[in-house]
């Protein structure tokens, strides 16, 4: 029975698979300084935004990729990318009803209508299709109350202190190989900026979408909440269907000053790759929050789509009393491999942080968390609690858990729990017996299993997230 | 409306059942007993659907319809249901919600509509009041950190949700103190009428005080040995199994 059904998963096909008709801009593959110069001119940036991408790509080619996760895949062959690839705009747009038709389309395939979202949900949206931001909505109502939320070129152009401020103080140049070559060839992303005591009024959110053959995607976010203010933001993602592997090296970065909260929250579906392991997006992403006193950064992620991922988002916790929170869904199959965790670095007195980890593993998937819980010497009474479980789907899959701790004050309070379990035929029988068919309680088991975070989204996200889940496990039978 | 003709089944190529034959009217209710290992449980599972067991011989008739070439929720939407002696554990997944998804799964199979909110949500109330359950039980996770009496409570609130045709109750008394052991079964009696049929499975006459059963039979090593009206119960408490085991050694 179950190499049937294992069989039948195989076949589901990825809903987002598709590719959109739309004419683009796309620079010739390669990497150098001169492609750098390129993409900065084309987007017609200022020249302290050039010398740091130059400086970034120095900086990079003298690093190697790290072997470290625990992941195989073929590296990217970073000469064959193309860094840049832009839907063509004929001119400046003043509305949504000028984007190009092609592209509502997608966004209408994706399930996505930026009326729809505009009027019902009340989200204000940013998407960025392949490299380039294509339409924010709801910027009025949001300036209103001193809000910025605009793609990263726009802030780069109107907001240049800002940016200039903040931008790698967080997830510096060096800190890692993807970071560093993202710092030289993001495109675009989003900036967001939440002023003093302003609690955002709304969803923010971006759609990530790769659509041209060929090209990495590089995104770069930022999010800034000064003293005292809130901001709720989801990112989601989705790609076609393609038997190359596509790269995509995200760069975000949040900073929550004193008293501020901010809770970035993620529903990843990029390709995942086909039934044998063909293609996938390889989706390596550094993210890292810092907290200043009292304030409190919470993570949320649903993972289920991408061939590799690598990926931490993290917290500094700096000032004293400050909160860190990690909430996980992390769901492999077929040849998907995932290798995510988080890091919470305690530095300031009374810091605070809790993650929940929820692996899921089917097929001849493997799912990796890889977490650090680090004490500072300072951080007098430090806590932190950890779950990390793990749910096995068949016998060929495998899930593995690598937790760092290190404690430097005897004050600190750590605790990890962990397990391990299989959906078993007795849970599967018992739903049967009362009717209900074997994907629906696989759905049912699962969704009940990843409940702690499935609570930590958006509403609106979590219907959405939770139909995601179970299409990724249609037909995974323990 | 249920017809069990010379059943025989297996589990890893030993076999249990052999060769049972049972017939059940609607209205009726019957009494399995006997020993351990007498194969009580398997044919509960194998009338159930439960694939470890292979079915080497005989047909099992539902309604003029062959179960054994059924799945078994497909046998859950034509009305069987299985209290279960070792209820299973569901993380995450509140009684109201696996109960929801249970009766409009089983809708949909039958091909009607979903059960409105508003319906639902009166049935669940009614339903766990006449199991004496408190009001925060609704909202636990199936089975989670329950007493066993809790889990056999919630069994029965299942099969009143449900409304099955045929229930059959495995070893529900196991496990049951006194009063939950009344609660369990003035629940089952509630559900009773012309239209539906009960098989209860039990070591002991204890829950048949409760629960009056039409007829009583006893399993052992596989097969129906002996059949009689609810006397045979009373006989049964009073000499235990020894002499069926002799008579049929």
């Amino acid at each position: 029975m179950s190499d049937e059904i294992l069989d039948e998963i195989t076949a589901s096909d990825y809903k987002y698979g598709f590719t959109t008709d739309i004419e683009s801009d796309t620079v010739p593959p390669g990497l150098n300084e001169e492609v750098i110069r390129m993409i900065s001119a084309k987007k017609n940036e200022p020249e302290w935004m050039l010398e740091w991408r130059l400086d970034a790509f120095r900086i990079w080619s003298e690093m190697v990729e790290p072997e470290w996760p625990n992941v195989t895949y073929q590296k990217p062959d970073f000469q064959a990318i193309s860094y840049y690839s832009a839907p063509k705009q004929k001119k400046e747009l003043d509305s949504l009803d000028e984007v190009d038709p092609e592209l509502l389309k997608t966004f209408e395939r994706l399930g996505i209508s930026l009326d729809e979202q505009k009027r019902l949900s009340g989200v204000a949206m940013d998407v960025v299709v392949d490299s380039i931001s294509v339409a924010t909505t709801f910027k009025k109502t949001l300036g209103e109350k001193g809000i910025i939320f605009c793609s990263m070129s726009d802030a780069i152009q109107e907001h240049p202190e800002l940016v200039r401020k903040h931008l790698g103080t967080i997830v510096p140049k060096r800190d890692n190989f993807y970071a560093a070559l993202n710092s030289a060839v993001f495109t675009d992303g989003s900036f967001c900026y939440i002023p003093k005591g302003v609690r955002c009024p709304m969803e923010l959110s971006t759609y990530f979408r790769i659509n041209e053959a060929g090209t990495g995607q590089f995104e770069r976010t930022l999010v800034v909440a000064d003293e005292g203010s809130f901001v709720s933001y989801l990112e989601g993602c989705t790609a076609p269907s393609r038997d190359e592997n596509q790269l995509h090296a995200a760069v975000v970065e949040l900073i929550a000053l004193d008293d501020a909260e901010i809770k970035y929250s993620t529903v990843q579906n990029w390709y995942p790759g086909d039934a044998n392991g063909l293609g996938g997006v390889y989706n390596f992403v550094t993210k890292r929050g810092l907290c200043e006193r009292n304030a409190k950064i919470s993570w949320t992620q649903v993972e289920t789509g991408s061939a590799v991922t690598w990926k931490y988002p993290s917290c500094i916790l700096k000032g004293d009393h400050s909160v860190g929170e990690f909430y996980s869904v992390a769901v492999t199959n077929k040849y998907q491999q995932a290798d995510t965790g988080t890091k919470m670095i305690h530095l300031g007195k009374n810091t605070k942080s809790t993650i929940i980890s929820k692996g899921i593993s089917a097929g001849k998937s493997h799912n990796s968390y890889r977490g650090l819980v680090r004490v500072g010497a300072r951080a007098e009474n430090a806590r932190n609690f950890s779950q990390c479980d793990s749910l096995l789907m068949g016998d060929q899959c495998g899930a593995h858990t690598f937790p760092y701790i290190e404690a430097q004050n005897p004050t600190a309070q750590i605790e990890h729990e962990a397990t391990t379990s299989k959906i078993g035929e007795d849970q599967l029988f018992y739903c049967n017996q009362r009717g209900i068919g074997t994907e629906e309680a696989i759905a049912l088991i699962v969704n009940g299993y990843c409940k702690e975070v499935l609570n930590q989204l958006p509403m609106e996200f979590a219907v959405e997230a939770q139909k995601l889940l179970e299409v990724s496990l249609e037909g995974s039978v323990g | 409306m249920l017809k069990i003709k010379d059943l025989q089944a297996q589990i890893e190529d030993n076999q249990i059942l052999k060769g049972i034959n049972l017939e059940i009217n609607a209205g009726e209710v019957h009494a399995i007993m006997g020993p351990n290992g007498s194969g009580k449980s398997t044919l509960s599972s194998v009338v159930a659907g439960r694939d470890e067991y292979e079915v080497i011989g005989g047909t099992i008739d539902f309604e003029g319809e062959d179960l054994l070439d059924l799945a078994p929720e497909e046998r859950a939407h034509k009305g069987i249901f299985l209290s279960f002696q070792y209820p299973v554990e569901i993380p995450g997944v509140t009684v109201s919600n696996f109960i929801k998804t249970a009766i409009n799964e089983s809708r949909k199979g039958r091909g009607e509509e979903p059960m409105e909110a508003r319906e639902m949500l009166a049935k669940m109330r009614e339903k766990s009041a006449l199991l004496e359950m408190d009001k925060s039980y609704l909202s636990r996770s199936l089975n989670e950190g329950f007493s066993g009496g809790e889990k056999k409570r919630n069994e029965i609130f299942q099969m009143a949700m449900l409304e099955p045709k045929l229930a059959i109750l495995d070893e529900t008394d196991s496990g049951l103190d006194i009063d939950a052991l009344r609660i369990v079964a003035n629940g089952v009696n509630k559900l009773r009428s012309k239209d539906n049929a009960v098989i209860v499975i039990t070591h002991y006459q204890r829950l048949l005080d409760y629960i009056k059963p039409d007829f009583v039979h006893v399993l052992y090593k596989g097969r129906i040995v002996k059949s009689g009206g609810p006397e045979l119960a009373l006989e049964l408490e009073e000499r235990g199994y020894d002499w069926i085991k002799a008579e049929n050694a």
